[in-house]
């Protein structure tokens, strides 16, 4: 696993950002980056702000102010066929898969491949196939499948393949482990690093530790809408991040003792908490 | 792709070329899994017939009867195809028999009473039946009423357009030669040939065509044996029939003559093949699938769901517009009454025992004809052994019911064996 590092600018970036809805400040100040060939974990507690962030990123909404930097440029990203016309592309935790249908059919749904106004079913089977070999997929008996009869990692792997196959820089998975069983999870976080290691640049939210510890290069902790640090996975320990996440701060990572305290919810009253709850996915 | 997704990055996904055996095999395997298909309605016809030769040996199976069959089951056929789409998005369409009694009484009023050409009356009744498809479709896809609702109000509604229609006489008679011809003519014998040569050596040049080039691509293809066998049963079931519709069925062979395929054969064959092809190898029908088994999904992967929900009740409707054609021309005329009463529900069951899904997502086209055939043949059996309309009714209510319970209980198991 290779650390960031200063110099080498992130492909996604973001300096500053803030988001409200109505009064209530969801977002404040948030720097992110995600950098080529790395799994930059986004982590919080619930309502910390992550679906938010990563909405405005898709570009479900725009960001109220701040910079959205894409490969060093900035961007106005406002609606999802901006962010995919930039190559980001996000898995939703309802993997929004057709069961009627095979894989080669939901892996192009909607963006299908046509030949003379017929679709091109041996383009995409190929294309399909050679995608998955990528991944080196090896769990699916058949491409012609039905997404019905897959397992819930094999189902993933479908909705990650897809995020893949058109020449996507960013992906965003959102918990992609959390229906799967102890083999299946391996199955998946096995892939995420594969995408890394493809040279794209995969952003991973989890509530769950042990798979960030697993794949993520480096990360970056949400906490009352702000981000409170964005670290080497190397460089912290599995209690530092609990701390960061449920505190905001530890030791002299995260937030000074002072505005840590200001931002607790025993004296900010968690005005992000239920609104979140509200927003969330 | 800068994602570099080489072919030699990993282990392809191998698929083994599977001879007849190896096909049969997994044609049972998907049948015991839920994935019935069309084998009720064929397996159904099959009985239905071998009960009907038995009991009237010599008035059932005589080529005039089947002559008779295929014209009684056209107009049927035509509505389950349009239906078809509309069940595959998990609506349905209550007022397809009297879109096709009013198109019908429009095509009747432009030729019969204005006396305009013939074609100028199809293209006025097919617009009507689009743009009845086109209102539900906007109240269905636009304003969310639940397509029930919305063609039960227009099952009756059209009712009263049709009584409007046709006025004080009661019917319209229908006297153009040309739209005569079309659900009471048949073709000269050796055309009926043509058409069957032309319709296997094509389907074998499509099926041997497709097999060679996904095997050259790598890609998981039929056998040879598999293509072949495919297009021998298809060659000896249209010969047969063909041999059949070739005989003389007139009952007075000397005033005139009676035999060769029926014309609609040529109409039916059409729509067949080119619905068949916009379902199943257009974007537009991936995309009416997709809506039906998850409209959710469709919606984000960019796919304009109002759209499609219209579309399919504009083909719907349209397609009930040439069963209304079909209709007039097989009763001469149009009345009140054209389209109605158990027209929509024969259609309606046609597709379902076919084994088009009522939840959506599943069925073909092919589903129609062959549902449509077993409910022409419950009709026709059934009158040629006298039974009265009371035990007619009640039967193919049953066969309605027992079509319906094989598709709930193929997709419970289904769900169970992980297939849809």
């Amino acid at each position: 696993m290779s650390a960031p590092t200063a110099d080498v600018p992130a492909l996604l970036s973001l300096r500053g950002v803030n988001k409200s809805f109505g009064a209530v400040q969801v977002l404040q100040d948030v720097d992110f980056d995600a950098h080529a060939g790395q799994v930059t974990a986004l982590v919080g507690d619930n309502g910390a702000g992550k679906s938010t962030l990563i909405k405005g990123i898709a570009g479900i909404y725009g960001f109220d102010s701040g910079d959205y930097l894409f490969d060093g440029e900035h961007r106005t990203v406002t609606s999802p066929k901006q962010a995919n016309a930039l190559g980001i592309e996000v898995v939703y935790q309802d993997l929004a898969l057709c069961d009627n249908l095979d894989i080669v059919h939901n892996l192009f749904l909607g963006r299908e491949i046509t030949k003379g106004g017929r679709l091109d079913e041996a383009t995409m089977e190929r294309r399909a196939k050679e995608t998955l070999a990528g991944l080196s997929v090896r769990t699916v008996k058949s491409i012609r499948q039905q997404v019905a009869s897959l397992s819930g990692g094999q189902r993933q792997t479908v909705a990650i393949a897809r995020s893949v196959l058109w020449n996507s820089k960013v992906v965003i998975l959102d918990e992609p482990t959390a229906a799967l069983g102890v083999a299946q999870t391996e199955q998946v976080l096995k892939l995420v690093r594969r995408l890394a290691d493809k040279g794209l640049a995969v952003v991973l939210i989890s509530h769950n530790l042990n798979d960030v510890f697993e794949v993520a290069d480096s990360i970056s902790v949400l906490y009352l809408g702000r981000c409170v640090a964005q670290v080497e996975a190397t460089g912290v320990t599995r209690n530092q991040v609990v701390e960061l996440i449920t505190s905001g701060r530890s030791g002299d990572l995260g937030l000074a003792a002072a505005a840590a305290l200001a931002a607790s919810p025993d004296t900010a009253n968690d005005p992000t908490g239920p609104l979140d709850g509200v927003q969330a996915s | 792709m800068s994602t570099a997704t080489s072919p030699s990055a990993g282990e392809q996904i191998v698929e083994p070329q599977l001879g007849v055996g190896a096909a049969v095999r997994d044609y049972v395997d998907r049948v015991r899994g839920g994935d019935v298909g069309s084998l009720p309605a064929v397996l159904g016809l099959a009985a239905l017939t071998i009960v009907f030769s038995v009991l009237r040996p010599e008035t059932f199976t005589n080529a005039f009867n089947f002559a008779n069959l295929i014209n009684q089951a056209s107009a049927v056929i035509v509505i389950a195809m349009g239906l078809v789409f509309v069940l595959l998005l998990g609506e349905i369409d209550l007022s397809a028999g009297f879109t096709a009694g009013t198109s019908g009484a429009v095509m009747a009023i432009v030729v019969t009473r204005q006396d305009r050409p013939w074609p100028l009356a199809v293209l006025a009744g097919l617009v009507t039946g689009a743009v009845i498809g086109a209102c539900i479709g906007l109240l269905v896809a636009r304003l969310g009423i639940p397509s029930f609702v919305v063609t039960l109000a227009l099952f009756l509604g059209l009712q009263g357009v049709l009584l409007k229609l046709i006025g004080e006489g009661g019917t319209i008679p229908l006297r153009d030669e040309t739209l005569l011809e079309l659900n009471n003519g048949t073709l000269p014998v050796a055309l009926g040939w043509v058409l069957v040569a032309g319709v296997v050596l094509a389907y074998a040049g499509v099926s041997v065509r497709r097999a060679q080039t996904r095997h050259a691509d790598g890609l998981h293809a039929d056998a040879l044996s598999v293509v072949l066998t495919k297009v021998l049963v298809l060659t000896v079931l249209l010969a047969a029939a063909t041999v059949y519709l070739s005989q003389e069925r007139s009952r007075n062979p000397a005033v005139t003559s009676i035999k060769g395929m029926p014309v609609v054969v040529v109409l039916l064959l059409v729509l067949l093949v080119l619905l068949n092809f916009v379902l199943g190898r257009t974007s537009f029908g991936r995309h009416v699938y997709a809506v039906g088994g998850n409209a959710e999904a469709a919606r984000r992967s960019g796919i304009n769901v109002q759209r499609i929900r219209l579309s399919c009740f504009v083909i719907a409707s349209t397609m009930a517009a040439v069963a209304g054609l079909l209709l007039a021309s097989r009763n001469n005329s149009i009345s009140p009454t054209t389209g109605g009463a158990e027209t929509l529900l024969y259609a309606v069951g046609a597709a379902v025992i076919g084994g088009t899904s009522l939840f959506g997502g599943k069925g073909k086209m092919l589903d129609a004809v062959l549902g449509g055939l077993v409910i022409a043949v419950i009709i026709n059996g059934m009158g040629l052994l006298n039974q009265p309309s009371s035990v007619v009714f009640m039967v193919t209510g049953l066969v309605l019911l027992v079509a319906a319970s094989v598709d709930a209980l193929s997709r419970k198991r289904a769900a169970a064996t992980g297939r849809v």
